[in-house]
C-alpha cells in the first residue's frame, strides 16, 4: 500500500459537495421515516422541533462569526468546527420540523425567510459576540445545558429526535470538553485571563435561568428542561472548582411579560444577526449557482 | 508575544496500519496538542488515533549526511525482497 499523500491515504470518504445556500443541497431527512407516531400531535413535535433547531442555527452563527477572529489559527478552525456540527444538528431538526406537521417547508425556508418572532432560540444562543472569555463562558453553558438535554432525548418517542439527539451527544460532548479545557485554562491562569474568564461568566449568566424554564410545548413533546438543572449545576460547579472560578449568583434576565426566546421574544442583538444571516437568501430568492 | 511551542501531528486512518506524519501545529502544552490535532488533522474523518510529539524533542538526520547515511544503500538491489511472490491472503507487504 503506498500513497502519494499522507491524506489520500488517510480519508476514507471523497466528499466535493460543497453546501451554501442555493447549491441545491439534499433534504437531510431523505430516505427517513418521518411518520409522527401515534399519539404525538405533529404542530408540537413541529414546534419542539424548531425551538431545538433554532438554539444551534442561532449559536452556530454567532460561532461562524469568530472566523478569523480567534486567538489562535488552531483554535478558530476548532471553533469553525463546533459551528459546522451545530449547523449540521439545525439541519436535521428543521427539516424534521417540516415533515411532522406536514408543511413540507424545507430547512432554508425555515433558516432564511422566517422573521425574528418566529424564531424559537433562547436568547443565550444570540448574544452579542463578546471577548473570548465570554466565548467560554457560553459555549460552556450552552452545551453543558444541550448535553443533558440531547441525552434526555434520546428517549423520545419520535425515532426521528431520538436518532438525532443520538448523534449529537458524541458532537456536543466534544464541544463541552473544548469549552471546559479553556474555562480551567484561563480561570486557573494568570490573574488577568482570571478576571475576563469570571467577567465572561458573570455577563451571560443572567441568561442562564431561561434555559431551565419549561414552554408548554417543551412539556407536551420533548424534555422539560427544569429536570436538567441538577446536572447542569453538578457540571458547571465541578469546572468552576477546578477553574477557581465562582459560580455567578444573579438575577435572571427576565423577558417581557415572562416572554422570551421560546416565545419568539428576542433582544436586540437578534435582529442584527438574522439580517447578516439572511440577507443574501432574501435579496436572490431561490437562486441557485 | 511568546509563540506556542510546534508540535509535529502523526494520525493513524482507518486503512492505515501506522502512523502517519501529517502536519504541525501550536499548542501550549501536550493535552491542547492533542485536542488542536483533532481538529485540524481528522475532520474529514481521516483518522482513529493521534500521536502528537514536541518538534524540539524530534532528533532528525542532517542534510549534510545525507551520503554518508543514504547513499551506500543505493546500489545494493539484493536487499530488496522483489524475487518472489507475494500470496494473495498477505496484504500488507
Amino acid at each position: 500500500m503506498s500513497f502519494d499523500n499522507a491524506y489520500e491515504a488517510l480519508a476514507d470518504a471523497h466528499d466535493d459537495s460543497r453546501w451554501a445556500f442555493g447549491t441545491g443541497f439534499e433534504d437531510p431527512l431523505s430516505g427517513v421515516d418521518t411518520t409522527v407516531p401515534s399519539g404525538m400531535d405533529g404542530a408540537d413535535l413541529s414546534a419542539y422541533c424548531l425551538m431545538l433547531g433554532d438554539d444551534a442555527l442561532v449559536f452556530s452563527h454567532r460561532l461562524q462569526q469568530w472566523i478569523t477572529r480567534a486567538p489562535e489559527l488552531e483554535d478558530e478552525v476548532a471553533i469553525a468546527n463546533i459551528g459546522l456540527d451545530l449547523l449540521g444538528q439545525a439541519r436535521l431538526l428543521l427539516a424534521r420540523a417540516g415533515k411532522a406537521d406536514g408543511s413540507g417547508r424545507s430547512e432554508d425556508s425555515y433558516a432564511y425567510f422566517r422573521p425574528e418572532h418566529e424564531f424559537r432560540n433562547v436568547r443565550l444562543a444570540e448574544l452579542e459576540r463578546g471577548d473570548f472569555g465570554q466565548l467560554i463562558a457560553v459555549l460552556l453553558v450552552f452545551s453543558t445545558w444541550r448535553l443533558a438535554l440531547l441525552q434526555a432525548l434520546r428517549d423520545s418517542a419520535d425515532p426521528v429526535l431520538a436518532a438525532i439527539a443520538d448523534k449529537g451527544v458524541k458532537e456536543v460532548t466534544y464541544h463541552r470538553d473544548y469549552a471546559a479545557q479553556w474555562a480551567v485554562r484561563l480561570g486557573d491562569g494568570t490573574a488577568y485571563s482570571h478576571e475576563r474568564m469570571q467577567a465572561g461568566l458573570d455577563g451571560i449568566w443572567p441568561y442562564v435561568g431561561e434555559l431551565f424554564t419549561p414552554h408548554e410545548i417543551e412539556r407536551r413533546v420533548g424534555v422539560d428542561p427544569s429536570t436538567l438543572r441538577a446536572e447542569f449545576d453538578d457540571v458547571l460547579a465541578q469546572v468552576c472548582s477546578a477553574a477557581t472560578l465562582s459560580v455567578p449568583d444573579v438575577e435572571p434576565r427576565v423577558g417581557v411579560s415572562g416572554r422570551m426566546g421560546r416565545d419568539g421574544v428576542h433582544t436586540e442583538a437578534m435582529g442584527y444577526l438574522l439580517a447578516e444571516l439572511q440577507s443574501v437568501a432574501r435579496a436572490h430568492p431561490e437562486a441557485t449557482w | 508575544m511568546n509563540e506556542w511551542p510546534l508540535y509535529e501531528v502523526f494520525v493513524r486512518g482507518k486503512r492505515g496500519l501506522n502512523h502517519v506524519h501529517v502536519g504541525s501545529l501550536h499548542a501550549a502544552d501536550d493535552e491542547m496538542a492533542l485536542r488542536n490535532a483533532r481538529d485540524l488533522y481528522t475532520r474529514r474523518n481521516e483518522g482513529v488515533s493521534i500521536w502528537v510529539v514536541k518538534a524540539s524533542d524530534i532528533t532528525a538526520s542532517s542534510p549534510d549526511e545525507k551520503d554518508p547515511f543514504f547513499a551506500p544503500s543505493a546500489d545494493k538491489v539484493y536487499r530488496h525482497p522483489t524475487f518472489y511472490d507475494i500470496p494473495d491472503n498477505v496484504p500488507h507487504m
